[in-house]
């Protein structure tokens, strides 16, 4: 199956119903991306397809074939993206296990609405944070919003 | 007495594990219930422990003593005993030694300290005495010396009872103290010039007058070969970092590029992955099973106790596999037990009337003639931990040289603990069992247990000489956690004149976390009283001066165990509802009635600190001022106060209820006295965390028990708070002279109460019950 991924051309060999969250991490060694479900309820899987966030738990690999895929890994290749200097200016994550899924959900958000309202950041982020993260989130979102040009 | 737990790991049928003093004495501290054992069962562990020595870093520098290590590049590695589960206990670590050294947080770098007794941690032990904190009478300081004495001695350590930083903040600054002065020493030397005339900042030793530098990396070699001394550690009026706002933690830039490493990430050549599934019914067991035909991905099938797994060369294909086995499981004793049962023998012990009485007051059962009668049942359900990240445990058993080693990688809140238990398991020598410690996706009291590592041992011994992650779905972690007890409580109170209570009862029913803890860890008995089922009820601030206190042990057998804030998290319900509905009968404003109970506690140090943060949280809420309305519904304000963990802690929230059934958490003021916030920033991160956590678990959280299994599964049914319905929480930091408290939990034990009381003030009706939605 082949699909660019951060960039560049993956050529992987899992079956082609294997979910796009284990072709990375299990075959990838693209650790990032988290499990939290398997279920597609907590957002911890999400990626970008194509630009648009989308979780990856139960996403076959067959059904990205040709598509460029983003993870956590491709969002900057130095935290240099506005939410990423936004989440480490707020002092964001705690446990962190949930925030590369609010983040690939979140560069989405902003790269279709780069002044989201508070609604939008709502029906956008349906993701899970056991931690509690989402006063810190929310202010960071609208931060690297105002940042971005 | 506690009945038989039937939750047990799969060792139950093998010879008992040697049990040594060591574990006895643990068994006596932490159930909490023990006196102290005569000085001659402790040796020269204790000497041994207070002298260990960090290895020094591969490149030049030095270590110095247990906490930190200066390289010769002048980066500085602070080492934390404690694991990080998003608390920022290892980034603490750090912003202590870097105050302390003034060193420049850039040069900063935090460490998983070596697993060793030297790093005991008292506070977790002491705390659960069941001593009252302003107890100083002869018995319970004697008891707290000789304990403390006997954790050093046998190094018990973990993180949980939000101890992290009072356990290291002392061992810490002096280190760190000691070091400066050693750098200092060393530079004057290497200057030629006296000590007094050299400056620190910022990890740059100055000495102006000939204007010269020296970075700490150009003097860490020297500095170590000195001798450690005893420094002034720098007063708080001195500090440019700790107590003000700025303060980065060093683990958040790992955790917005996805480069942070957890357990389920941990990656090793040629390591396989293991799906696992449990028998349904709590207690039951594997009576047979037949898998498939094997395909090429998968390697091994286990058949253990009360579990299968599988083995394969990724976690999905043996997720798959697996679920295409045929099991026939032994459901065992608990197969018809359900949630009404066990709520049914709750109730029957309430009215049996008996217990253990943990606290009284004057005299409990004077009656007061003339006086209103309040009288109260409350109930709580179950409560899944629910970490994010789902229960993983890599394991790498091989034959190093003939000589059997184990290396295991799982986020744990004791890899001592884990040190001590599981080297029989795996069949190696302690010295061949090396515990790994990455970064935790949520702990709250979940990863101290020890089932989810030995299953995994269980599990490497089925391809020995191959790493294996053993990996639990979400399902399996829903269903197979170690449970927050359901309880009940029946409070009672006769109202005086001036409405506030002349007496009142509280009778507690449910199960001991401590006592199952330590059974199914050390399998070690128990029937001692346990402290944390009353934790939040006892020793109330308020002026109350006829109470009793009691519990009633009632274990059905469904495991429970540490869920945030332990007994606070439903004692604390409780208790501020009761005091609420006490208010309301009173006649009185829920605020103004607690402050007078505070301020009738008089002479208790305690009720005035309470008051600070009572006004505070009143102050910062709004707190009788008129509420933005919501066309349709209702809105109300509620109040609650709890200390927990050597905190205080007052919320108030502001709550729309309806149309109809519905409850929307507008606003949430938590004001907090912690003694003294060293990283402001994090203390309100922690506040909220704790409130978010309760909050959720107030108004969704329930695990009901059907046919002795867990009903929910996921996330699915067990519904979160998510950012469209999440309050606006704001914290107000009190600080206060008191001694360092806790700020990891403190947040969750009044945010159910605050909830239920707004709910109350805005339609009048009392909640008695959680969650708040069906």
């Amino acid at each position: 199956m082949q699909f660019t991924l951060n960039g560049r051309k993956a050529d992987v060999q899992s079956d082609a119903s294997t979910p796009l969250l284990w072709v990375l991490r299990d075959e990838l060694n693209l650790t990032g991306t988290k499990f939290g479900c398997g279920v597609m309820a907590c957002g911890a899987c999400t990626v970008h397809v194509d630009g648009q966030a989308q979780r990856s738990c139960l996403l076959p690999v067959s059904a990205v074939a040709g598509k460029s895929i983003t993870t956590i890994e491709g969002l900057s290749a130095d935290r240099s993206h506005a939410l990423q200097k936004a989440w480490i200016k707020h002092q964001v994550p705690q446990c962190g296990y949930c925030q590369s899924g609010f983040l690939m959900a979140a560069s989405a958000l902003l790269a279709s609405k780069p002044k989201p309202s508070d609604d939008d950041i709502d029906a956008a982020l349906t993701n899970i944070c056991r931690c509690g993260t989402y006063d810190a989130m929310r202010a960071a979102i609208h931060d690297a919003a105002g940042a971005q040009a | 007495m506690s009945t038989d737990t039937a939750f047990t790991t799969d060792d139950t049928t093998k010879e008992p594990r040697r049990i040594g003093r060591r574990l006895f004495l643990i068994s006596a501290a932490l159930v909490g219930g023990g006196v102290a054992v005569g000085a001659g069962y402790v040796t020269l562990k204790h000497n041994k422990n207070k002298n260990f020595v960090l290895p020094s870093p591969d490149n030049g520098g030095a270590s110095f003593g247990a906490w930190l290590t200066i390289d010769g590049q002048g980066l500085v590695t602070a080492y934390c005993p404690h694991q990080e589960m998003g608390q920022g206990i290892m980034s603490l670590a750090a912003s202590l030694v870097a105050e302390e050294l003034d060193a420049n947080p850039a040069q900063m770098r935090m460490a998983q300290a070596p697993v060793t007794p030297a790093y005991a941690n008292a506070l977790m032990v002491l705390d659960g005495l069941p001593f009252k904190d302003d107890d100083h009478g002869m018995v319970a300081t004697a008891t707290r010396g000789a304990m403390r004495h006997v954790v050093e001695a046998i190094g018990i350590n973990g993180t949980g009872g939000s101890t992290g930083t009072r356990n290291i903040v002392d061992g810490v600054q002096r280190a760190a103290a000691s070091a400066r002065s050693m750098l200092l020493e060393a530079a004057c030397r290497k200057l030629n010039v006296p000590v007094g005339e050299l400056t620190v900042a910022m990890g740059v030793i100055q000495h102006a007058a000939s204007n010269r530098t020296l970075n700490f990396g150009d003097v860490a070699t020297d500095a170590g070969k000195l001798a450690p001394r005893e420094a002034t550690l720098k007063p708080r009026s001195a500090y440019r970092m700790l107590g003000s706002t700025g303060m980065q933690r060093l683990d958040v830039p790992s955790k917005v590029d996805g480069s942070a490493q957890f357990g389920s990430d941990i990656r090793l050549p040629g390591q396989l992955y293991a799906a696992i599934k449990h028998a349904p019914v709590f207690g039951g067991s594997v009576q047979a099973v037949t898998f498939a035909d094997k395909t090429p991905q998968i390697k091994a099938t286990v058949q253990g106790t009360n579990f299968i797994a599988v083995v394969g060369t990724s976690w999905y294909a043996a997720k798959q596999y697996l679920d295409l086995a045929k099991v026939t499981w032994n459901d065992g004793p608990l197969a018809a037990l359900s949630s009404a049962d066990i709520f049914a023998r709750y109730a029957q012990a309430l009215a049996d009337n008996k217990g253990d009485v943990f606290e009284t007051r004057g005299e409990r059962a004077k009656p007061v003639a003339g006086g209103k009668d309040v009288t109260a049942d409350y109930r709580v359900p179950f409560l899944a931990h629910a970490t994010m990240e789902p229960m993983n445990c890599t394991v790498f058993l091989r034959d190093q040289n003939g000589v059997p080693a184990c290396d295991v990688w799982v986020g744990n809140q004791s890899p001592i603990v884990m040190k001590w238990m599981l080297a029989d398991v795996a069949g190696v020598e302690s010295d061949k069992l090396t515990i790994h410690t990455p970064m935790l996706g949520g702990g709250f009291g979940r990863r101290i247990e020890l089932d989810v590592m030995n299953e995994a041992i269980e599990i490497a011994k089925a391809v020995r000489g191959t790493p294996v992650q053993t990996l639990w779905s979400r399902e399996e972690d829903m269903q197979h956690d170690v449970y927050r007890p359901a309880a009940m409580a029946r409070f009672s109170a006769q109202l005086g004149a001036n409405g506030l209570p002349t007496r009142m009862l509280a009778h507690l029913a449910g199960p001991s976390v401590s006592t199952q803890f330590m059974k199914r860890t050390m399998n070690l008995g128990g029937g001692m009283p346990d402290r944390t089922s009353v934790d939040g009820v006892v020793s109330l601030p308020y002026a109350l001066p006829n109470l009793e206190v009691k519990q009633t042990l009632v274990d059905t057998g469904i495991p429970v165990g540490f869920w945030r804030s332990v007994g606070h998290s439903q004692n604390a319900f409780f208790v501020e509802c009761f005091i609420d509905e006490c208010a309301a009968a009173a006649g009185q404003d829920p605020m103004a009635y607690r402050l007078a109970l505070l301020r009738a506690n008089t002479g208790n140090a305690h009720a005035q600190r309470c008051i600070k943060v009572l006004e505070a949280a009143a102050a910062k809420s709004g707190w009788g001022q008129p509420l933005a309305q919501v066309p349709g519904a209702k809105v109300g304000r509620g109040i609650a106060l709890a200390e927990s963990f050597r905190s205080i802690v007052a919320e108030v929230a502001e709550v729309v209820v309806g149309p109809g059934d519905a409850i929307r958490v507008r606003r949430v003021v938590a004001a907090v006295d912690c003694g003294f916030a060293i990283d402001p920033v994090n203390v309100v991160a922690q506040l909220r965390s704790g409130v978010h956590f309760g909050l959720t678990a107030a108004l969704y959280g329930r695990i009901d028990i059907d046919k002795g299994r867990v009903k929910q599964s996921n996330f699915t049914d067990y519904r979160m708070v998510k950012l469209a319905d999440a309050p606006r929480v704001d914290v107000v930091i009190v600080n206060s002279d008191a001694a360092l408290g806790g700020i990891g939990e403190v947040g969750t034990p009044p945010i159910a109460p605050a909830v239920a009381n707004a709910i109350r003030a805005a339609t009048g009706r009392a909640v008695r019950e959680l969650p708040l939605t069906a």
